[in-house]
């Protein structure tokens, strides 16, 4: 094991699977010789060269294009977005072609290609640059999702995600990029996608949450072990296939859950979450499921709004004291 | 981690009480979740208790021989590393009224104010503490379930009232209560409408239900100290025995029938000569299950109540629900009182198997080794005094049945032949019915028909 950064431990199983497979190569805007606009892609044109990592013009649906074509005759592209916010530039190729060509070729295609990059809120970028993009992909047949939360998941899901035979949409954060954590160097450490992760024990409430709200839950659970609250905390960091096995688990040990998420609630990973607990395991609730989510508006750039706008450590403790029925309304 | 509260459940729809007959676990014994746990005495019979939870069987706040409420805290099972200080304590006094403690000789004539026992208490009311309980008596602030210090008392009456009045629901009578609370609730037998639900808009949630189904031991336990029983000089003049649960289940029971429940009743005699030719014979064959003469009453009434729905039916208020199978209630005659077991689809069966399933029943009924389920459905009932050499009598409907069949003995009786007087074996039946569902000329049409099978009892083998 080594302590390095979610970038760093990124970069790390690009450099592997770029050394294990030849098939491997890395492509999108900046990648190359500017080293990644967040310095993910950092010292791997030096070390393998503009075949495998190359550099495109601001084009996203272009350069989505010919990696999911590459893909197709056996190659194993890693496309770099920016941000996901860009990705929205390639949703046909993503949506109509990767993820479709393998059901309508009748298995003569398959494609597998990774298309990663940072999504979801970050500090003061505004609305267009803010969105939870996951819930545009995770919702279309074909299409795997993963988000994982800290350097470990970032190695072992995206090298598991390189080596999938199907398109694999990995979403990364901005905020995270510097999180530090243990990461084993071994290069055959893997995650296998769908495997959801018991991040804290607990016996009083089930909180599902992934990435920056993850860590905000975390905060939450703390504050309220002193006041006596139990709070088991699950991060699905697979969210297409959704491992509904270790959620529904959770909540029948504890009897409450709280699905938090950053982007706005409406039809989002809260409401599937909730569905399937109230599906799989109603006898076992003490309480509805309740969700803690951004606001059905659009990421106001200043910052006393961007917190109305999005879960904070209070709100999800709030959540959680309601579903515990501690918070006094009686 | 998961600490189970382990509660007197409740098995039948009238059970307020039980005793606990003997605990195949021990304190400190691993314990898997549906393990047997103890051996349990309902007011009909003896059903085995199953574990809800697992980790080791840390508590036995009920020792084998005490009685207590339904939902009473009994045990609790947790991780052997648990604390389980706070669900003992809120036990409070399980203060079991022991089973020897509940014949009270009187020291005087005086008439006693004792208190009716909890088993013969209308649901509603919260349980109040037997009197005469001599655990009542002698308070020791020692340890264990009958020493309740004086400031868990106060905290169990302050919350006593709170879990177990009957409250008004502005919603149509529907309790709002979590699914895991109802679950919990079916488990451990507590009664939802009883409970004022702690959570949003009056919602019953776990803890409600944990805390109702630990109140009334804990009501129990605040019951005030009487002055000891000082021994007469004379000896006592007559001694009140306690009833027997069995005794408090039939004295409650009854009069729910035989009061609101419009009896009406009507006999008849049959010629039993043939069935009982006909039983001698089967009873001859090698191999074959004896069989008597309720088996062949039994038989006759299942098929004769498949094409009289009317009489195999029940009162339901605003209508009346009729019965497409027959399940026979089949009263057995116990020391200490009655039991009815239920002999389920019997319309189905034929006599050779109605012969040993209820054998079986009968058996069981007199160890008290029936199941909770063989207790209760019945869609018809029969009683047979034959065995005591009765002539006839009428008997009181088991509701929500709408009508029992009395059987008196076959006996010999000088009967006009064509050739002259001869000896004939009559047997006379009496129906009650209740005059809700039924009138007098369906329980006459029905006895008729059972009459005609009986009599020409190859019918019954067909």
């Amino acid at each position: 094991m080594a302590v390095m950064t979610y970038r760093e431990a990124l970069n790390l199983a690009l450099r592997e699977e770029l050394k294990r497979d030849p098939d491997v190569f890395v492509i999108g805007e900046e990648v190359g010789l500017y080293e990644g606009a967040y310095k993910v892609t950092q010292g791997l044109l030096k070390e393998f060269g503009p075949k495998r990592i190359v550099d495109t013009p601001i084009a996203e649906s272009g350069f989505t294009g010919v990696g999911i074509g590459a893909a197709m005759v056996g190659l194993r592209p890693v496309v770099e977005m920016m941000t996901f916010n860009f990705a929205l530039l390639a949703l046909d190729q993503i949506v109509n072609s990767a993820a479709k060509l393998n059901y309508m070729s009748g298995g003569q295609y398959n494609v597998p290609i990774v298309i990663r990059g940072p999504g979801g809120p970050a500090h003061q970028l505004a609305a267009q640059h803010s969105q939870s993009m996951e819930v545009y992909f995770y919702h279309v047949p074909g299409l795997k999702v993963v988000r994982p939360s800290t350097p470990m998941d970032a190695k072992g899901l995206l090298k598991s995600a390189i080596r999938d035979d199907n398109p694999v949409i990995f979403i990364e954060s901005e905020t995270l990029y510097n999180v530090k954590g243990e990461v084993p160097e071994d290069p055959d450490f893997t995650i296998p996608l769908g495997q959801a992760i018991v991040r804290r024990e607990g016996t009083d409430v089930t909180v599902i949450a992934y990435m920056g709200m993850m860590y905000r839950a975390m905060e939450a659970a703390e504050e309220l072990a002193k006041d006596g609250i139990s709070v088991e905390i699950v991060d699905p960091r697979t969210l297409q296939p959704l491992d509904t096995q270790t959620i529904i688990g959770s909540v029948r040990k504890t009897h409450r859950a709280v699905v938090v998420e950053a982007g706005a609630g409406f039809a989002g990973m809260g409401s599937e979450i909730a569905t399937e607990i109230t599906e799989e395991a109603f006898d076992d609730l003490d309480a509805p499921v309740l969700r803690v989510t951004g606001a059905q508006a659009p990421m106001p750039y200043a910052r006393n709004l961007e917190r109305l706008k999005t879960p904070t450590k209070e709100k999800i403790a709030d959540a959680i004291r309601r579903v515990c029925y501690a918070n006094g309304s009686r | 981690m998961a600490v189970t509260k382990v509660v007197m459940p409740k098995l039948s729809e009238q059970m307020e009480s039980g005793k606990v007959i003997k605990w195949l676990k021990k304190e400190g014994d691993p314990v898997q979740s549906g393990d047997i746990l103890a051996e349990v005495e309902t007011d009909k019979a003896d059903v085995e208790m199953e574990a809800f939870g697992a980790g080791v069987l840390r508590k036995i706040l009920v020792p084998a021989g005490s009685t207590v409420p339904v939902g009473s805290l009994i045990g609790v099972i947790a991780e052997a590393n648990d604390d389980i200080n706070s669900v003992v304590g809120q036990a409070g006094a399980g203060a079991p009224a022991a089973e020897g403690g509940a014949k009270v000789p009187s020291d005087a004539a005086a008439p006693t104010d004792a208190k009716p026992g909890m088993a013969d208490r209308p649901a509603t009311v919260p349980p109040q503490p037997r009197s005469e309980d001599p655990a009542a008596r002698k308070p020791s602030p020692s340890k264990g379930p009958e020493a309740p210090g004086s400031q868990r008392v106060q905290e169990a009456v302050a919350q006593a009232p709170r879990t177990l009045q009957t409250l008004p629901s502005g919603d149509g009578g529907r309790v709002k209560a979590s699914p895991l609370a109802r679950k919990i609730a079916a488990q451990s037998g507590v009664d939802l409408k009883l409970i004022q639900g702690s959570g949003p808009g009056g919602r019953i949630v776990r803890r409600d239900v944990e805390a109702a189904s630990t109140a009334p031991a804990a009501a129990a336990a605040a019951a005030p100290v009487l002055r000891p029983v000082t021994p007469s000089v004379t000896g006592p003049e007559y001694e009140d025995v306690a009833l027997s649960p069995m005794r408090a289940a039939i004295a409650k029971r009854m009069p729910l029938s035989k009061a609101p429940v419009p009896h009406f009743y009507v006999t008849s005699e049959i010629a039993m000569d043939r069935a009982w030719d006909l039983r001698e014979e089967l009873n001859a064959l090698e191999g074959q299950p004896k069989i008597s003469v309720n088996d062949f009453i039994i038989r006759a009434c299942a098929l004769t109540l498949l094409s009289h729905p009317g009489v195999n039916a029940s009162f339901q208020g605003d209508r009346i629900r009729v019965f497409h199978r027959v399940h026979m209630g089949i009263a057995v005659a116990l020391d200490e009182g009655l039991i009815t077991p239920v002999l389920r689809d019997v319309h189905a069966k034929p006599l050779a198997q109605i012969a040993v399933e209820a054998r079986d029943l009968a058996e069981r009924a007199r160890q008290r080794k029936l199941r909770a389920q063989e207790l209760s459905g019945a869609t018809f009932s029969i009683s047979n005094l034959g065995m005591f050499d009765v002539r006839d009598f009428s008997a009181i409907i088991n509701p929500p049945e709408g009508a029992i069949l009395a059987v008196g003995s076959v006996h010999k009786v000088p009967v006009v032949t064509d050739e002259g007087l001869g000896v004939g074996r009559r047997m006379a039946l009496t129906i009650s019915c209740d005059h809700r569902v039924m009138d007098g000329a369906m329980g006459a049409k029905f006895l008729q028909d059972v009459k005609r099978l009986l009599e020409e009892p190859l019918r019954l083998l067909v």
